[in-house]
């Protein structure tokens, strides 16, 4: 029984060891200036809790048979503990835990707290069930007043944001189901939902944050290769929840100033 | 310590006071056992049908037709509430922690036989509220099991969220209510009613966790109260306590000014000392059962009470770590972080100390051993991947992926069920006076086992490659839909280990009836329980009052005449 137990639970540890290692599953590829820390981030923290569940469950395992009840087993030890082993075993995991964690905080906090450079380029995603629109302020750099009472899914993007078209700065707001973003800039994002909480996460931008009615959060990152990105609702919105999709096309800048000028010139 | 009060010395008569509305805490514990058993398999038939839909979403299933994606999302939400509430939090704490913790303490009931009565009459009421959900129109609520507003405070929101909402919120407001009259009787026990000589440095580890759990649930459960009743209020009279203005599907709704936000905090007051709860419990289990079946006593019986008392302090600190991505100041989001990486201290102190345990000991194998060395096994594969959670810049990639959802499921839902599976075989033969089959027991075991890790385990590889939790299904996002056959194979093993749970349903009532007599301590073990008839006399020790003279793990004593000394054994100048 000992037997089986240690090689069961020494299976488990391998197998489960083996494919995180081969990366036969892994974060997709990383496409903004944060993936390369966050997957740093990732990968030591990784690498500290793998070898942690490793000694534990083969010492665990070996522990189990090496320990079992046999005809010829000595006495067991008949020993209360050891203060020494559990200060030091207390301050080691503490140490390590807390520091993990120290190194981990910046990209996160920077992403949030820190304002973004004035040359941003600026958008707003609007999350509603179950679409997401996204707003380009236009030359002027200003969005203009949106109303609860406007809002009209039905009519199209603006009607779906609720875009009051009596103020000036309207004029030049584009709204669009698809979100364009040049390469290497930052984003200046302003995020906002309309019914219920949404969360805008685009995995291979390693870049998430709810979608709050009544907040209206900043943000700021930087994608760095062109290409297409799926965007994935992440949080609970109701029954069309699992198809609340969308894409952000990252293009170079000439190829956004473009597609901006096209959307322009569709609205006038 | 005052002195224990016999309310009832005599057992009552007549069927209806001796077993349904019985004052007896061990009736009442059974009462929790078998509520406890019908609702995790009706929470295990949902998780069913969610692992079809979830691979076969066209299925058409005799009875119940095609699954819709509402229905997946009613599934899910029900599944988790019934699991967390109704399983997690009324065996370990209600079923065990009833029947046990009067009798290793030597009282004869708990302080306050009513209340008990009352707490799980209340506890029944709540769960037959919650099954309601299914039956009313629009059925049960597709918030999930955290029902965050604005979605669970709007009718109009979705299916499901009219008057089974209302039942869903209902039902747990009464569950609450409940739990906070049995975690005062659990208290008022414990501090109370101890028997001459059990110091609290002698109670087996087993009370200290209810009565910790009890101290959490006093406090968590109050809030968890409170924001229910708001958020009945904000459906039901037009307040907005919780819902700004907000327009769904170009109707806007009559809120102004509320907090989102205000929910969350809230609900993750109560909802992260729930996972300590549902856990706890198991740790003392698992303690009590790794020392009877090593021979040894307990490593670092101190250091394991002090590790819980500051699991359940932590606990209460760290909630805002659900919420990392909701908008919350980077400041407030560091304390919380720091927090929460500390809670893994105190944990892995516990790890330390089950190895330490088992460390040179003569291990049995019976089957409450076997769910004790795998409750170790998953609590420590659960625990690790709380580190890359509790970072704010890891969550970017994993919160609300899979990784979560197998974080959580293997150390607060399968560990925490190994901790019942360990008690349920320790303790039945007490609880029913016959002893369950070995053969079905190891079978159990190893299935289960195996199967959770290989259900659970591939949910942290979906989560790093980005799949996202409460999707029903995986063909609308591309990049998701490569993940389906890694699905496909965790629904085969649930099938597996789903169908091995029958296995333990016909070892525990098989047994009941047909299994050999038991002994009055067949596991040779130390504490109180042990010492009295199987199972127990009305008044738990049959007009004895129990003296305690030793600490709960006196096994292996050196110049002892047998190799384990009982809590009540004469006192001798070599053992504590």
């Amino acid at each position: 029984m000992g037997l089986a137990l240690m090689l069961l639970i020494w299976l488990i540890t391998v197998v489960s060891t083996y494919f995180f290692v081969a990366k036969t599953w892994w974060l997709p590829v990383g496409a903004s200036a944060a993936a390369g820390w966050i997957d740093h981030q990732f990968a030591l923290t990784f690498v500290i809790m793998g070898i942690i569940f490793v000694a534990a469950q083969m010492s665990l395992g070996y522990i189990v048979w090496r320990y079992r009840q046999t005809p010829t087993s000595p006495p067991v030890a008949y020993i209360h503990g050891n203060t020494t082993l559990e200060i030091v075993w207390t301050a080691l995991t503490a140490v390590l835990f807390i520091g993990l964690n120290l190194m981990g905080t910046n990209v996160w906090a920077s992403e949030r707290w820190d304002a973004a450079p004035a040359d941003s380029v600026k958008v707003e995603v609007t999350g509603m069930q179950f679409a997401w629109y996204f707003r380009y302020p236009g030359a002027d750099g200003t969005y203009a007043r949106t109303k609860a009472s406007l809002m009209d899914p039905s009519t199209g993007g603006e009607g779906a944001v609720g875009l009051d078209t009596t103020d000036p700065s309207a004029k030049d707001d584009v709204v669009t189901g698809t979100m364009y973003l040049p390469v290497n800039r930052e984003v200046d994002l302003s995020l906002r939902s309309v019914d219920v909480i949404h969360s805008f996460f685009v995995p291979n931008l390693r870049f998430k944050q709810d979608a709050v009615p009544g907040l209206n959060i900043h943000m700021h990152f930087k994608p760095i290769a062109i290409g297409e990105y799926e965007i994935a609702c992440a949080e609970l919105c109701g029954l069309g929840h699992y198809k609340m999709h969308g894409m952000v096309h990252v293009v170079s800048q000439d190829d956004f100033d473009k597609w901006l000028a096209a959307r322009e010139a569709e609205k006038q | 310590m005052a002195t224990p009060v016999t309310l009832h010395s005599h057992a009552p008569q007549g069927f209806i006071r001796k077993y349904i509305f019985s004052l007896d805490h061990k009736v009442i514990g059974i009462q929790y056992f078998f509520l406890a058993l019908t609702a995790v398999f009706v929470g295990m038939f949902l998780s069913l049908l969610m692992r079809i839909h979830l691979i076969w979403p066209m299925a058409v299933l005799p009875l119940m037709g095609e699954i819709k994606p509402e229905t997946y999302l009613s599934l899910l939400t029900m599944h988790g509430t019934i699991m967390v509430f109704f399983v997690l939090t009324t065996a370990p704490q209600g079923g065990f922690g009833n029947y046990f913790l009067p009798i290793q303490l030597g009282a004869p009931d708990m302080a306050f036989p009513v209340l008990n009565m009352l707490s799980f009459w209340t506890t029944f009421v709540g769960f037959i509220t919650i099954i309601a959900a299914f039956f009313v129109t629009g059925g049960a609520p597709l918030h999930g099991w955290t029902g965050y507003a604005p979605l669970s405070a709007l009718p109009s929101a979705g299916p499901g969220e009219g008057l089974g909402a209302d039942l869903w919120i209902t039902s747990i407001a009464i569950f609450c209510v409940a739990s906070l009259m049995g975690a005062l009787n659990f208290i008022t026990t414990t501090l109370d009613l101890r028997a001459k000589g059990m110091t609290m440095m002698r109670m087996p580890l087993t009370c200290w966790s209810w009565f910790i759990t009890a101290i959490l649930g006093l406090l968590a459960f109050g809030v968890l109260l409170s924001a229910g009743i708001l958020l009945l209020m904000d459906r039901n009279l037009g307040t907005s306590f919780y819902v700004p203005l907000v327009v769904v599907n170009g109707q806007v709704m009559g809120h102004k000014g509320g907090s989102p936000l205000l929910w969350q905090h809230l609900f993750w007051f109560f909802g992260h000392p729930e996972v300590y709860i549902a856990i706890l419990p198991g740790m003392g289990v698992a303690s009590q059962v790794l020392s009877t079946f090593s021979r040894k006593p307990i490593f670092g019986y101190r250091a394991m009470v002090y590790a819980m008392l500051a699991i359940g302090f932590l606990g209460f600190m760290v909630w805002g770590h659900h919420m990392f991505m909701s908008g919350m100041s980077p400041y407030s989001a560091f304390a919380f972080s720091i927090l929460t990486m500390c809670i893994g201290v105190p944990s892995a102190i516990k790890t330390f100390n089950w190895l330490g345990t088992m460390w040179k000991g003569r291990i049995r194998f019976d089957t409450p051993m076997l769910y004790a060395i795998g409750f170790v096994s998953l609590f420590v594969s659960g625990g690790l991947s709380g580190p890359f959670l509790a970072q704010p810049t890891l969550d970017i990639q994993l919160h609300d992926t899979y990784f979560v959802v197998g974080h959580f499921h293997l150390i607060m839902g399968v560990a925490a069920i190994f901790g019942i599976f360990a008690a349920t075989y320790y303790w039945f033969p007490k609880m029913f006076g016959r002893m369950m089959n070995e053969t079905m027991g190891r079978i159990h075991f190893f299935i289960t086992l195996a199967g959770t890790y290989a259900i659970f385990m591939p949910m942290h590889y979906l989560g790093m490659a980005g799949q996202t939790r409460r999707y029903s299904q995986f063909t609308e996002v591309a990049y998701q839909t490569k993940l389906i056959p890694l699905q496909t194979f965790m629904t085969y093993a649930a099938f597996i280990t789903i169908a091995a749970q029958f296995i333990f349903v016909i070892n525990l009532f098989w047994s009941m009836f047909k299994g050999p007599k038991a002994s009055d301590n067949p596991w040779e073990a130390t504490t109180l329980e042990w010492t009295t008839a199987t199972p127990p006399p009305h008044d738990n020790f049959g007009g004895v009052t129990p003296v305690v003279h030793h600490g709960p793990y006196e096994y292996g004593v050196p110049g002892a005449p047998k190799d384990f000394i009982m809590q009540t054994d004469p006192a001798t100048s070599s053992a504590h």
